[in-house]
């Protein structure tokens, strides 16, 4: 590779500089770890007992005893996979329609989209909270899942994706007679995996962590996901069952997203590659 | 021959504009309805027109949290952008380590805040916390990160460095990928130095990646929630207490949801100003440099 070359060869100084940055993105991660592999009783005011034996699997062994965390863990699931899926189709179909179509106030529309980028969502939150509290759509999985598909990025990135396709393409599918919706869904929607794919770690990422949203629409604790529970446990901390449980928790809570993100690595950073061109 | 300029094409753009309509371009205008009424939790509540944001004016707990919030944005989004940078600089390369020190420094950005401020509580706290057992270990005595008005917001600020180092990194290193490699041939030939080939090549190439990341952690950081309330709840004594976080409180602690919307009504209208701000000063640079 060339990078060795342009940017010369790194020197001690830079390289020790990076080990004692990568000691202290790991310590705190290592710390955890360590703490919930310890029994709880022997951290009681000695959290540095973490730093030596014995360990033990025993708060993980409870986390799976808890239905309560494995219903988050649920919920998580369930939340991130259905607002994955809502935005690859609604943003496929509305960028299809962007990108290839031309009806009444098209170029309205899509400026009244781009202006939602701007939109954060603290801004809107209170009457979101207001018109799904009229819906009874609180502490439901669509009441979760809705406001995430809610997705103007999605829609732009989508749309910005199929103009690049060339349109001999739906011009030759259409001579063979093919409808417009057979040429989305066979011709056009089969090119565009890769950024789908792109679109939906992206989607799923933001999803699973979310916090804000369902902070304020899952008040029963059913219906937690995996963060506004741990967000609960961690306000109870002095009441709970004590600080190797909790920061099980909180690994058990990591391991599905650094599983996604050790899978989908090479479109996260494919996707930065676009962002920053 | 396709003239497709007719109703049909709206039926692929329904799905979405339907759902947007509903859940977020209604609840953009009705907050601005309600940020001119006085709502509780019971009734319609009544138009007092400016009424919420003059009393926003003269509240000091908005005040400070306004405060607060810039004090912790000019914290994190200038370290984070040069550490950001410095890191891609000295990952851009082909190495097997290198790909194992990127992995590194990105892990903790796919994190949710929860977990992130839950192993942070435990990192920062005095009794219980990392920090705390090393200072024991050299007989110093721990400090209060997180209840001394002084130490909080930087405390808060590490934990977010932490947290969120990896996409401006990653973003920098796809925008130094992009810079031709004869570009520094050229300087190498010239026997410029190290810092002539940073200043006049790397950093000029990714002036608008450097715009894009500070602008980005800009309106994130204006944003800062789950740190503040999840740590400290704002505490000691407001010094941690961030816009959003009072908002939150305002809106789901006390219902007082007209206040709550002024204040959400005005904390857009700073980000939108401070971002257009920065994308013009940035333009403005450019012109008078007469760059790309």
């Amino acid at each position: 590779m060339a990078a060795d070359f342009r940017r010369g060869r790194l020197t001690p100084l830079g390289w020790a500089a990076l080990v004692i940055g990568a000691a202290l993105m790991l310590a705190p991660l290592t710390w955890a770890v360590l703490l919930s592999l310890k029994d709880n009783a022997a951290l009681v005011g000695h959290s540095e007992a973490a730093l030596h034996g014995p360990y033990t699997l025993d708060n993980y062994v409870a986390i799976f005893g808890n239905s309560l965390t494995t219903r988050w863990l649920l919920n998580s699931t369930i939340v991130a996979l259905g607002q994955t899926a809502g935005v690859l189709i609604l943003a496929s179909l509305a960028g299809y329609g962007f990108a290839r179509l031309d009806f009444p106030f098209r170029r309205t529309l899509f400026v009244i989209v781009l202006i939602g980028l701007a939109v954060p969502s603290q801004a809107v939150i209170l009457p979101q909270h207001e018109l799904f509290a009229w819906l009874h759509l609180h502490n439901s999985y669509p009441g979760l899942i809705l406001p995430g598909l809610i997705a103007p990025f999605g829609v732009f990135f989508m749309t910005t994706y199929m103009r690049g396709i060339p349109r001999e393409l739906d011009e030759a599918a259409m001579l063979d007679g093919a409808s417009r919706w057979t040429t989305f869904w066979k011709v056009i929607l089969p090119l565009t995996v890769p950024a789908q794919s792109t679109l939906a770690v992206f989607t799923f990422l933001g999803a699973w962590n979310d916090y804000w949203w369902p902070l304020i629409s899952a008040t029963r604790s059913d219906m937690y996901t995996l963060t506004v529970g741990l967000a609960a446990a961690q306000m109870n901390y002095a009441q709970t069952s004590g600080l190797g449980y909790l920061m099980a928790q909180a690994v058990f809570a990591s391991i599905p997203i650094f599983i996604v993100y050790i899978i989908f690595q090479k479109q996260i950073v494919r996707a930065m590659a676009g962002t920053a061109v | 021959m396709t003239s497709a300029r007719d109703w049909r094409g709206l039926l692929f753009v329904a799905p979405f504009l339907l759902l947007y309509s509903v859940i977020l371009i209604f609840p953009l205008l009705r907050g601005v309805w309600l940020s001119f009424n006085q709502v509780d939790l019971f009734g319609d509540g009544h138009f007092v027109g400016l009424g919420n944001y003059a009393r926003l004016l003269n509240d000091p707990i908005f005040g400070t949290s306004l405060i607060n919030t810039f004090e912790v944005t000019l914290m994190i989004v200038p370290a984070l952008t040069i550490i950001a940078l410095g890191l891609a600089m000295a990952l851009n390369r082909g190495s097997r380590n290198a790909a194992i020190f990127r992995g590194i420094f990105f892990s903790s950005a796919v994190l949710s805040v929860t977990i992130v401020t839950l192993i942070w509580r435990f990192v920062l706290a005095p009794d219980a916390g990392l920090l705390g057992e090393l200072w024991k270990a050299f007989g110093w005595q721990p400090l209060p990160f997180l209840s001394d008005e002084n130490l909080v917001l930087p405390a808060l600020a590490i934990t977010t460095i932490w947290w969120s180092v990896g996409f401006p990194m990653l973003l920098f290193l796809a925008g130094l990928q992009q810079i031709p490699g004869d570009m520094y041939e050229a300087a190498a030939l010239d026997n410029a130095s190290r810092w002539t080939t940073f200043s006049r090549i790397t950093l000029p190439s990714l002036r608008r990646t450097v715009v894009l990341v500070v602008m980005l952690q800009t309106a994130a950081q204006l944003q800062l929630f789950g740190q503040s309330q999840l740590l400290t709840a704002g505490g000691p004594s407001g010094a941690s207490r961030t816009a959003v976080l009072f908002l939150f409180e305002t809106a789901f602690g006390r219902w007082e949801l007209g206040y709550a919307s002024a204040a959400a009504e005005l904390l857009f209208l700073i980000i939108l100003a401070v971002t257009i701000t920065q994308y013009w000063a940035t333009g403005r640079a450019t012109a008078a440099q007469g760059g790309r």
